[in-house]
């Protein structure tokens, strides 16, 4: 009875996360401690076990984190050990911060044929500085391409161990598994706290579930939360009763005693909304709730925008509703209704980063159907006016026109690691993106940390592609929010026909300007249809312009013969170019099709990426 | 007449039309195409209903191809009843018609008479190869009641007709003009084609000049157009001609209008030129201004009241269908009054008449294209939508937009 839940002494409780880049096995090392410890038998496993959403399973990525409860026993004494997944991507790096909270160690998983990545490397310091235990793991020794020796002292570089002291596992046998959960019990301390104060849980994850409503996921630190109790989301002083308490192993299972100190579980209250159980926020009781909330937490904060539109006008109503569907389980999604000249009525949605952007776009595709146009995106910039004013641009084409004073952008702290060969291509990259070097370092003898400070607007613009493309794949990148610098920024506007198009307008730096000017306008002359009369294109800052192209004017469009037998015909292919014409989105008077909208908002590297 | 076929609705047995079709017939001009779908080679740019075999089997062959086509002008008027119809126009296309003895075309054109009774001046025109032709054959059609001639010439440069792969030589067409005038025909067209791979502005120049200098009375003038399933389509793709540009087309198209005004031919519709209103092609000015006809052979589209109907493609299906005294109509559709608005616009507004303004539904349409100078500003302010040189350049433009 001792490891019940709500009756577990903490000293055999270890709650820890594992740490890993996308690939590199953190999902099949999962689903081997879920048998090796029982909780799943052989014949309902099933590989990612724990990865719920279709998009996770078929990128690899984990976006959700779950906390599993494992039965141990290691000696005579049965343990409970509380996996708590992180997510593993750039974007998500507020969440991971919390999942750690939750724990006192972390697995360092490592895959022994590539070496440690960047993400994984920032996770790594973000565990660190949580002072967590860190055991580092090499996966896939299996493989013959393994070098184990070789990044094992990578490792111990990194986290200051010996070479020798580098677990060596592989998650698809089974081997070393055991002997790493013996590892985790002994190295791993247990957590300690005052189980007869107030009860505090922090809030690690919330997720929404169509049948049950929002499930939240806390670590108790203090005292103990039982069922049917009222509870109160300090954050925002709201309570709720709670209707169910438990722990998932790897299923549900009700928590008849509720959770006690060092306890990992859920709860749900019947909130329908995850914005009302925010990550990071502190859940107490509502009768004898504690004064203090658990620190660190932070309101989501978006970083990356863009207009997402439906390429059918008559889709509005079915976007704003997925959009409103979605945000239940996405606290960090925001989004308002948003009218553009050229593409009608959408929102304008704020994303932690583009690979949240793509999955929010993604899901809407897939789940909803939906077809959708989406602008490019760019970063939020604060800009003050000669008179003391202060605007938060999120869309480039309400950049103000008045007398502008100064212009501030967000810049980020990236971090790469390549192979040293690559080192200039690297810097090449970055100093054309405005990035200032702040320092290199050897992992090992060839593979480098380059540290630089970027702008994000430049690290959100095609960024991440080229990174890839210069460095065969091998560079991996990570990057975090560093404040913000003042910058020479200039809005250019496209025109077509003198008229400015909304969509089009982008925020660049002075430099660089015309190179985007120039390239934008060549694109849409090839993109857009010769019509009826010369369409000039043009690309200004102001009233300056700075580029020119011109489409010249389609000259004839006229069908040679129109005798007895070619009427039906000719009358058919008319309504059918009639109905082409519904597509074509105006500006002023020049018809665009909505093929030459997509095309010139996708960057090259995007559209190959569909392609694949 | 392009050989693909357009969907429509079936056709009975009897080919009786509907009520809606026979209302009003013998108010409307009326009369003949005969399709004859036969040609000794096929030209490489052609994809109309022609074939160059000479035995297609019973009924289609060259032989028996006039008892044929007399068969459907016999039950053309048994569906058509007793109405009145004199015979307005009668037009012989193909293929190439001057493939059968003159005798046959004489034949047909007798049933036609003999059925209907031809109008008192109609006009007969038959098209002619200028290879397919000798004053024997020409004496014939004359004196069988035919009243004017087309002859293909397309060009008179002899590597033009090479990637048109049309086989006479490029002074044929001019002597045959000369022939058909000595047979004692008042009206003589012919026909060119523009923008062919390789041709230059002055071969253009050229082939106009040396039509003009045939002393026609009629040109009209197409630019190449590209269709799908031909030789020459195959051969673009490949990539041993390179396509017609669209802007060449334009080009030609101006050099075209100025030297046949300059020669006296004014434009009536936008791709015929005639020196006199009397040498305008009333035939075709039938099409186009919603006349009743009937179409014969295979393949061939009619028209009568708003019902448009056409024949099976294949000759020996269609020869088929008339021995076993079934209509060889293989679809029709009945136009709604919206489809009738559309057709009216889409062919009135191509003719050097043009199209009343006051019919027309969308007034800041109308006003932007006489901005445009797509429209003549004169006739316009007598109530009237008339193409400028420009406007007849981009007239199915202005149809989507009006319609």
């Amino acid at each position: 009875m001792r490891i019940q839940p709500g009756q577990t002494d903490p000293a055999v409780i270890r709650n820890f996360c594992i740490i890993a880049h996308i690939d590199h096995g953190k999902s099949t090392l999962a689903d081997r401690m879920l048998q090796i410890t029982g909780v799943v038998d052989d014949r309902s496993m099933r590989a990612q076990y724990l990865d719920r959403m279709d998009i996770e399973r078929e990128r690899g990525i984990t976006i959700k984190s779950q906390a599993v409860r494992l039965p141990w026993k290691a000696g005579e004494t049965d343990y409970v050990l509380n996996m708590i997944d992180t997510p593993g991507h750039v974007d998500f790096t507020y969440e991971v911060s919390r999942s750690l909270q939750a724990c006192e160690g972390a697995i360092l998983l490592v895959d022994a044929a590539q070496g440690i990545e960047a993400q994984t490397l920032a996770n790594l310091y973000l565990a660190m500085n949580a002072d967590l235990t860190i055991i580092p793991v090499l996966n896939k020794i299996d493989l013959p391409a393994a070098q184990p020796e070789k990044y094992a002292a990578e490792l111990a570089h990194l986290i200051g161990c010996e070479p020798e002291d580098v677990l060596k596992v592989s998650g698809k046998t089974g081997e070393g598994v055991r002997e790493l959960l013996d590892h985790v019990v002994r190295q791993v301390p247990a957590p300690v706290g005052d189980a007869d104060a107030a009860a505090r849980a922090l809030i690690f994850d919330s997720v929404y579930d169509t049948y049950r409503g929002v499930v939240t996921y806390v670590r108790v630190m203090d005292g103990h939360l039982g069922k049917r109790e009222r509870i109160q989301m300090m954050s925002t002083g709201v309570s709720h009763e709670t209707l169910e308490i438990g722990v998932i192993s790897p299923e549900p299972k009700i928590a008849e005693k509720g959770l006690g100190v060092g306890e990992v579980g859920y709860l749900i209250t019947g909130v329908k909304d995850v914005r009302q159980s925010r990550v990071g926020d502190t859940v107490t009781s509502a009768a004898q709730g504690a004064t203090e909330p658990l620190g660190g937490y932070e309101h989501p904060k978006p970083m990356v925008f863009s207009g997402l539109y439906p390429i059918d006008g008559d889709d509005y109503p079915e976007l704003r509703e997925a959009l409103d569907k979605l945000q239940l389980n996405d606290a960090a999604l925001v989004y308002e209704p948003e009218t553009s000249a050229a593409l009608g009525f959408g929102f304008r949605c704020g994303f932690l980063g583009l690979l949240h952007m793509e999955i929010v776009r993604e899901r809407l595709e897939r789940e909803f159907n939906l077809s959708l146009i989406s602008t490019a995106p760019n970063v939020v910039y604060r800009v003050i006016m000669e008179d003391g004013k202060e605007v938060d641009v999120t869309n480039p084409s309400e950049f103000p026109t008045g007398k502008v004073d100064k212009v501030f952008e967000p810049v980020t702290k990236a971090t790469v690691l390549v192979p040293s060969e690559f080192i200039g291509a690297i810097m090449e990259l970055c100093q054309n993106r405005r990035g200032a070097l702040q320092g290199m370092d050897y992992l090992s003898e060839d593979r480098v940390e380059i540290r630089y400070t970027m702008p994000l607007g430049e690290i959100i613009f095609d960024f991440f592609d080229q990174l890839k493309s210069r460095t065969r794949g091998y560079a991996s990148l990570d990057y975090e929010p560093h404040g913000e610098q003042e910058a020479e920024l200039v809005k250019v506007d496209i025109l077509l026909q003198g008229e400015a198009v909304d969509a089009f307008s982008a925020i660049v730096h002075k430099d660089k300007a015309y190179g985007y000017g120039v390239e934008m306008a060549k694109k849409l002359r090839e993109l857009i249809p010769r019509q009826q009369f010369e369409v000039p294109i043009q690309a200004a800052i102001g009233a300056r312009v700075i580029a020119r192209e011109n489409i010249r004017a389609i000259r004839k469009d006229v069908l040679a013969k129109c005798y007895g037998g070619d009427i039906s015909r000719k009358r058919k292919l008319l309504e059918k170019q009639k109905e082409g014409k519904k597509r074509m989105k105006m500006v002023g008077r020049v018809e665009v099709p909505q093929e030459a909208f997509v095309a010139a908002l996708s960057t090259e590297s995007s559209s190959e990426k569909t392609k694949k | 007449m392009p050989s693909t076929l357009p969907d429509g609705d079936p056709v009975p047995a009897s080919g009786r039309l509907p009520g809606s079709a026979l209302r009003g017939l013998g108010e409307r001009p009326f009369g003949f195409y005969v399709h004859v779908p036969f040609c000794v080679t096929r030209c490489g740019y052609c994809d109309f209903n022609t074939y160059t075999a000479s035995e297609l089997g019973p009924g289609a062959s060259h032989a028996d191809y006039a008892a044929t086509a007399v068969a459907e002008v016999r039950r053309a008027r048994a569906v058509l009843g007793d109405a009145d119809l004199p015979v307005e126009t009668v037009f012989f296309g193909g293929g190439t018609p001057t493939l059968l003895p003159a005798a046959d075309l004489v034949r047909i054109l007798g049933a036609i008479d003999e059925e209907f009774g031809l109008a008192p001046g109609a006009e007969v025109t038959t098209e002619a190869n200028p290879e397919s032709v000798d004053p024997a054959y020409l004496a014939g059609l004359r004196d069988g009641g035919f009243t004017r001639v087309s002859f293909g010439m397309q060009s008179a440069r002899e590597h033009v007709l090479r990637v048109l792969e049309r086989r006479h030589t490029p002074g044929r067409a001019a002597h045959a003009v000369r022939e058909a005038r000595e047979a004692g025909f008042g009206h003589v067209n012919l026909d060119l084609i523009y923008g062919t791979p390789g041709e230059s502005d002055d071969d253009w120049r050229d082939s106009l000049a040396a039509a003009i200098e045939a002393g026609p009375d009629h040109v009209s003038a197409y630019s190449l157009i590209v269709e799908d399933g031909t030789r020459l389509a195959a051969r673009i793709r490949r990539g041993e001609l390179p396509m017609p540009d669209d802007d060449v087309a334009a080009d030609r198209y101006l050099i075209a209008d100025a030297m046949l005004a300059e020669a006296g031919f004014g434009w009536y519709e936008v791709s015929n030129w005639a020196t006199s209103e009397a040498a305008r092609c009333r035939h075709n000015l039938l099409y186009w201004t919603g006349g009743d006809w009937w179409g014969v052979g295979p393949g061939a589209h009619s028209h009568v009241g708003g019902t448009r109907w056409w024949n099976v493609k294949h000759p020996a299906a269609y020869a088929r269908r008339l021995a076993e005294g079934v209509s060889p109509a293989h679809a029709r559709e009945v136009l709604s009054a919206e489809d009738r608005t559309v057709e009216r616009l889409m062919l009135e507004l191509r003719l050097a008449q043009g199209f009343p303004l006051a019919e027309i539904e969308r007034p800041p349409v109308v006003a932007r294209a006489l901005a445009d100078g797509l429209l003549e500003v004169e006739p316009f302010k007598a109530g009237r939508a008339v193409l400028t040189l420009r406007g007849r350049l981009l007239a199915d433009a202005l149809v989507r937009d009006l319609t």
